[in-house]
């Protein structure tokens, strides 16, 4: 047990407590709900992280996971549907200090906020975006979202859906992420390390991570309940770190494949708008970082 | 408190509305801004992109407005004061997060350079027709500040006013100027800085342990926070408590939506910008604001030399709307003439005001230039009649 779980309290019932909003515990997500495993590895990965958790921040959208920002006893955002990343970005770029968290859902991140997503990406913005990709839109229950594969049924492709879905991590790499990552939530020892290597990682990261929800993608598709999901994903995923994104994409029974694919360094946004201020402007360049924002 | 001289540009200058307007976002301690370019209001973040990089601070064009509105919120609870700028099409699309500054009480302003609508509309020429969409465009009940400059002069002031409102009350501030306002040069006089009076964001002294995100003080207005400080708070665009935690129930949407109303009241009751003139013995009083309000000077003007005793109202502080000086004025008044560049909109708040004590002749024009000054003078007459 590493010197931080020692700090914590004898009448601590679960290690990773301080770093939940235990006063609003019982949480909204459902039974076998793979929200919970996630957010449990990434206060995990804070623990590990050994970083000041004054600094570091949540940002949601809204959805299911758009909800982990509520629970997380950190400065955290609950913003508007897609626009997570967006805020995200203001708020790093006006307190770079800060380690900024995107933590949001499927349909939120890449149907309504998908540009953002692509966007951050391009700029290198120095944020790290855990995406829950349960396949659906869960809060509204069981669209059909933009990760949703063919041959599902949900509330709005009864007749099954036949429009193609985005390749989440092959998206991530195109559009320039410096660390790609893709885990289930079976995978919560890879998952919690990945999450604490993107903590330390600079640039725009990106994890997803595969989870199951039971309540409305699993029983419209007789997948069965949370154990069958955990049966399935050992069953069908399939470790390739470095594997080319392109062949990474999902379908409604295939083969899963997960593992580190991208990690490369990429200078981000901050690092390259100051070389060139200070390329063009010498010394009448004001670092923003020594100029407080709040000085008016 | 006073302005921190870096950011401000003393002297006197021959500047256009929108740069003036972002002299007055420097000189009131903006130090972020997020855009995307949209005639006639782009000119704002050109110049605040050219002038931040040696002032301290950053600029960032976003891929949409939607990006740049929300961008905005995220650096203020990163502790800067922030702003972005449009025209229609863009403001449009920034109404969500006018609803989510609102409820979530962050200090920003939006800079809205009116152009002809609706939709793509009339993209270089002007238009007053946001101004209902700048108090209702996002869904639910909430409360804004809206002021109107006409002139460059006046974008730049009232954008140091604006900033200052927004912080005092925790409301976003909508700036509304028109194509006009932001294309006309003039002199700009911009003060040392130690003459320009600025409002700091009032952090709260708490300890993290006593502190609660939406506890109200006694003007109704929470104190503020900053991310990386320890406070380790939550905000929602959800119903919240104190807390800032989602509270779904009658009881907190009550409380929250009442509150966000009624911390404004002290400036809708007695803090209202406006410019009267002649209103003394004023029959007809005139009714206007932004680039309108110089077309019906001339015409008032006109009036006068005729025998009619014209007075001018000009509102400055649209939102909220200034009630209590038109009821007052609807009391001696024979009649309002209100000329707007759009088909009537502002003139309902009088008509709602006057409550029939008065008479009211709209003037309406659907934008793409401004009126003719004998097309008011002919709504003097007849209202003199």
């Amino acid at each position: 047990m590493s010197e931080a779980l020692l700090d914590i309290p004898l009448n601590s019932t679960n290690p990773v407590e301080p770093f939940l909003r235990m006063d609003r515990m019982p949480h909204i997500w459902c039974p076998a709900c793979g929200i919970g495993t996630t957010v449990n590895c990434f206060a995990r990965a804070l623990e590990s992280s050994r970083l000041n958790l004054n600094k570091v921040a949540v940002v949601s959208g809204i959805g299911c996971t758009g909800r982990v920002a509520g629970y997380a006893n950190l400065d955290s955002f609950h913003t508007t549907h897609g626009r997570a990343i967006p805020f995200a970005t203001g708020l790093k770029l006006s307190n770079p200090e800060l380690q900024v968290v995107v933590y949001s859902g499927d349909g939120d991140l890449f149907a309504i906020g998908g540009n953002h997503f692509i966007h951050a990406a391009r700029r290198n913005m120095d944020i790290k975006v855990i995406c829950v990709n349960n396949l659906t839109y869960a809060m509204t229950g069981g669209q059909t979202g933009p990760a949703t594969p063919t041959e599902v049924i949900s509330a709005t492709s009864p007749y099954g859906v036949f429009e193609p879905s985005f390749n989440l991590v092959q998206m991530a790499e195109a559009a320039g992420a410096s660390y790609v990552a893709r885990w289930t939530t079976y995978h919560v020892k890879q998952l919690s390390r990945s999450m604490e290597e993107v903590l330390h990682k600079k640039g725009f990261c990106f994890i997803e991570v595969l989870s199951p929800c039971p309540t409305l993608y699993q029983r419209r598709n007789k997948m069965g309940d949370g154990l069958d999901a955990m049966k399935f994903y050992k069953q069908v995923s399939k470790t390739r770190n470095g594997a080319p994104t392109s062949e990474c994409a999902l379908t409604r029974a295939g083969e899963i494949v997960v593992g580190k694919f991208v990690d490369r360094d990429r200078p981000d946004y901050l690092e390259l708008l100051k070389h060139q201020m200070t390329a063009s402007l010498g010394d009448r360049y004001a670092d923003p970082e020594v100029t407080t924002c709040s000085e008016g | 408190m006073h302005a921190a001289p870096k950011g401000v540009l003393t002297g006197v200058h021959f500047l256009d509305g929108d740069h003036a307007c972002c002299e007055g976002t420097l000189a009131a301690g903006a130090r972020f801004a997020a855009g995307y370019p949209i005639t006639p209001s782009t000119e704002v973040v050109e110049r605040f992109a050219w002038r931040i990089p040696t002032v301290g601070g950053i600029f960032i064009q976003m891929e949409d407005e939607l990006a740049a509105s929300i961008a905005i919120q995220g650096a203020v609870w990163g502790g800067a004061k922030a702003f972005t700028v449009t025209s229609g099409p863009g403001f449009s699309l920034m109404m969500e997060h006018i609803g989510y500054a609102a409820i979530t009480e962050t200090p920003c302003v939006f800079v809205n350079v009116q152009r002809g609508g609706p939709s793509t509309g009339l993209p270089t020429l002007p238009a007053q027709a946001d101004m209902m969409q700048a108090k209702w465009g996002s869904h639910g009940d909430y409360s804004i500040i809206a002021l109107c400059p006409n002139s460059p002069q006046e974008c730049f002031d009232l954008t140091v006013t604006g900033f200052n409102l927004a912080e005092e009350f925790r409301v976003p501030v909508m700036m509304m100027l028109d194509e006009c306002v932001g294309h006309m040069t003039e002199k700009v006089v911009i003060p040392e800085s130690d003459q320009i009076a600025i409002t700091p964001r009032r952090f709260t002294h708490k300890s993290p342990e006593d502190f609660r995100l939406f506890e109200p003080m006694e003007d109704l207005v929470p104190d503020m926070v900053k991310a990386g400080d320890g406070y380790k708070f939550h905000v929602t665009g959800l119903t919240h408590d104190e807390r800032g935690y989602p509270s779904m129930n009658v009881e907190t949407q009550d409380r929250l939506v009442r509150r966000m109303q009624d911390k404004l009241k002290p400036f809708a009751n007695g803090r209202a910008l406006f410019e009267a003139v002649n209103l003394d013995d004023a029959e007809v009083v005139v009714v206007s604001y932004g680039i309108t309000s110089r077309v019906a000077q001339r015409a008032t003007q006109l009036a006068r030399a005729q025998g009619i005793r014209a007075g001018i109202f000009r509102i400055i502080s649209a939102w909220p709307f200034p009630e209590q000086h038109i009821r007052e004025l609807a009391g001696r008044a024979k009649a309002f003439v209100f000329p707007e560049l759009n088909l009537g909109q502002m003139v309902h708040e009088v008509e709602r005001c006057a409550a029939g004590r008065a008479r009211i002749i709209s003037v309406p024009h659907a934008g793409g230039s401004v009126h003719k000054p004998e097309v008011i003078l002919k709504a003097i007459q007849e209202a003199a009649r």
